[in-house]
């Protein structure tokens, strides 16, 4: 599991988390993640409810910060830097790592509003007509709301809303896309789309999603991550990570038992 | 269900039906008696005020003209009117609003948005739940003490400024209460998006925050406004006065208002002024009631927007 991940898929890795201990007050949510999250591929997370998929996920853009009593150990760098460190500015690299997330949240603005929000909160000088609808088309939005630019981002259905937050979060050109179970608020159809789309922002994002789906995980991605949780003396429990390796292997092959039963829907 | 199903629904592991009694007539007889009740309660209300209401119209109505909004207090009840108390209520209403709104609206984003679990801000929290309850007049006595003797070089004494920064005092819990509820109700799933896309707390806050959150922080500053222009304790302690014959000249001018002026007529013994103090109660009632109509529009806006 602590195999080099990023020449198992033949590029070269994005983030690289080691001994990762992520608490929330005094309580360890998530205990002992290595990973290695390689450029331009889609690596899924999947494991049960509340064994830490979103916890980790979160460190990746830092929005943990904004949970008073959540706190990191061990070190998580992406691109050769220490994200933690205190050099880096966490609205710079919340710019550079989009996310999109579970429910569609697009803000009670226009359509063209919410796509050219963050490029001009981040200072952009070029064209805005230009930049919406590249994001859209991007997207896979584009065709559908071509003609209603103006109407509120939560006129349109469900399954576009959620389109319109990735291309909101496409248009200030992150390196990153984290996704948070984008698809478990959708219809199939829906989740189909941005499943296709997916697959087209890989050649340009490094993306990681976190999913309870997984024929959606095996369908998507690349790597994956499998997180249990098992019972703590407390009562409580704590998550931690199970197996990290290609796709083919977790579903196929897995090393873990506890995996084996969990891809095979024996339990969870 | 089958007998795989789970064991309460197995009828026969129940409760038995006979152990059940449902006395629903005597169940309907208490649903009545207590809508009676509650309607009696409200009837009992609403005459009271209907009285009051009515009374006051029939009194004061005849003698509200405009020569009754334009004339000076006078020693003629016939002849006196409320133009001084009524710009002097205006400009308190100025004032006050121009110290409250920005002073409770900033308190208010800072202890929601911005402070963390300190322990000033917790203090900050206690101290106004705290402030709230505390009786109008020791805010007279509070104002009295500090804006008219110890800040008297700039606020000149029993000024309409003294007058308006003590009422700005009243009703500050009032408006920081109001904006955190506002600011509560609007979902985080709002600030986080903004967050992700790489806002600092402050973008976030003027731009996705606060345009949902505005109608319902006017609606609390409306509603304290109107608290404190029918106040009447706090402008007696800190000296307004009951005859002024002329109008505001400036923020250090001496000044009275619609209640004092109120106050005054009423406790004067001669009929005529009972007359005049109806008639100044049925303008109070009229600018209140518009203040409160504009808050329930706006609240209705922001309740549509949601
Ligand atoms: N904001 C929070 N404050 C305290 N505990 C939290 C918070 N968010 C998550 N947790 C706890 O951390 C654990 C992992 O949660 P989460 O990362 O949301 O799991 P998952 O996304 O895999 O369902 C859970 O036990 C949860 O109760
Ligand atoms: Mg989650």
């Amino acid at each position: 599991m602590h195999s080099n991940s990023a020449a198992a898929v033949g590029t070269s890795n994005a983030f690289h988390v080691e001994k990762g201990n992520y608490y929330y007050g005094s309580v360890l949510a998530v205990r002992d993640v290595f990973l290695e999250i390689p450029e331009k591929k889609i690596t899924a997370f999947i494991g049960p409810s509340g064994c830490g998929k979103s916890t980790v996920l979160r460190c990746f853009n830092r929005l943990n910060d904004l949970i008073p009593s959540a706190r990191v150990e061990g070190k998580i760098t992406y691109r050769g830097v220490d994200i933690y460190d205190k050099s880096v500015d966490a609205t710079e690299l919340r710019r550079r790592i989009g996310m999109v997330f579970q429910k569609p949240n697009p803000f009670p603005k226009s359509i063209y509003e919410n796509v050219a929000y963050g490029a001009r909160i981040n200072g952009y000088k070029g064209d805005m007509d230009v930049l919406v609808e590249r994001a859209l088309r991007g997207s896979a939005l584009w065709d559908e709301v071509k003609d209603k630019l103006k109407d509120s981002g939560l006129s349109i259905s469900g399954g576009q809303q959620q389109r319109l937050c990735i291309a909101r979060a496409i248009a200030i050109e992150p390196e990153v896309l984290l996704m948070d179970e984008p698809c478990s608020a959708l219809d199939p159809i829906s989740t189909l789309r941005v499943e296709e789309l997916m697959q087209e922002l890989k050649k340009h994002y490094t993306i990681i999603i976190v999913t309870h789906n997984m024929q959606q995980a095996s369908r998507v991605s690349d790597m994956t991550a499998f997180y249990n949780a098992q019972a703590t003396d407390k009562g409580g429990k704590m998550g931690y990570l199970v197996e990290y390796a290609p796709t083919q292997t977790i579903f196929n092959n897995p090393s873990q038992v506890a995996t084996q039963d969990y891809v095979s829907g024996r339990f969870g | 269900m089958t007998a795989t199903g789970p064991k309460a629904f197995i009828p026969d592991e129940g409760i038995a039906p006979d152990e059940f009694e449902p006395n629903l007539v005597g169940r309907y007889k208490l649903d009545k008696v207590f809508a009676y009740a509650s309607w009696a309660a409200t009837i009992i209300g609403l005459v009271v005020l209907a009285f009051l209401l009515i009374s006051t119209f029939a009194d004061g109505l005849p003698r509200l003209g405009s020569s009754f909004l334009t004339s000076f207090p006078s020693r003629n009840a016939g002849r006196a009117g409320i133009a001084s108390a009524l710009a002097g209520t205006v400009w308190l209403l100025l004032i006050t609003a121009a110290f409250a709104f920005p002073i409770g609206v900033g308190t208010g984003i800072y202890l929601q948005e911005f402070a963390t679990d300190s322990w000033f801000a917790k203090m900050v929290e206690v101290n106004i739940s705290n402030l709230a309850a505390v009786p109008s007049i020791i805010y007279g006595l509070l104002g009295l003490m500090v804006f008219v003797r110890i800040l008297e070089p700039i606020t000149g004494g029993r000024s309409v400024l003294a007058g308006g920064l003590t009422l700005a005092l009243l009703i500050l819990p009032v408006i920081i209460v109001a904006t955190r509820e506002t600011l509560k109700a609007i979902p985080d799933s709002l600030r986080i998006a903004g967050m992700a896309l790489g806002s600092t707390r402050w973008q976030v806050v003027r731009d996705h925050v606060l345009p949902l959150a505005l109608p319902g922080i006017l609606t609390g500053t409306i509603l304290g406004l109107s608290r404190a222009i029918g106040e009447t304790a706090p402008l007696i302690v800190i000296g307004a006065q009951t005859f002024v014959p002329f109008l505001p000249t400036g923020l250090r001018s001496s000044f009275s208002a619609l209640p004092i002026q109120i106050f005054n007529w009423t406790s004067r013994p001669q009929e005529a002024f009972h007359a005049n103090a109806a008639a100044a109660s049925i303008v109070l009632l009229v600018v209140l009631v518009s203040m409160n109509a504009v808050a329930i529009y706006l609240r209705n806006r922001f309740q549509q927007n949601r």
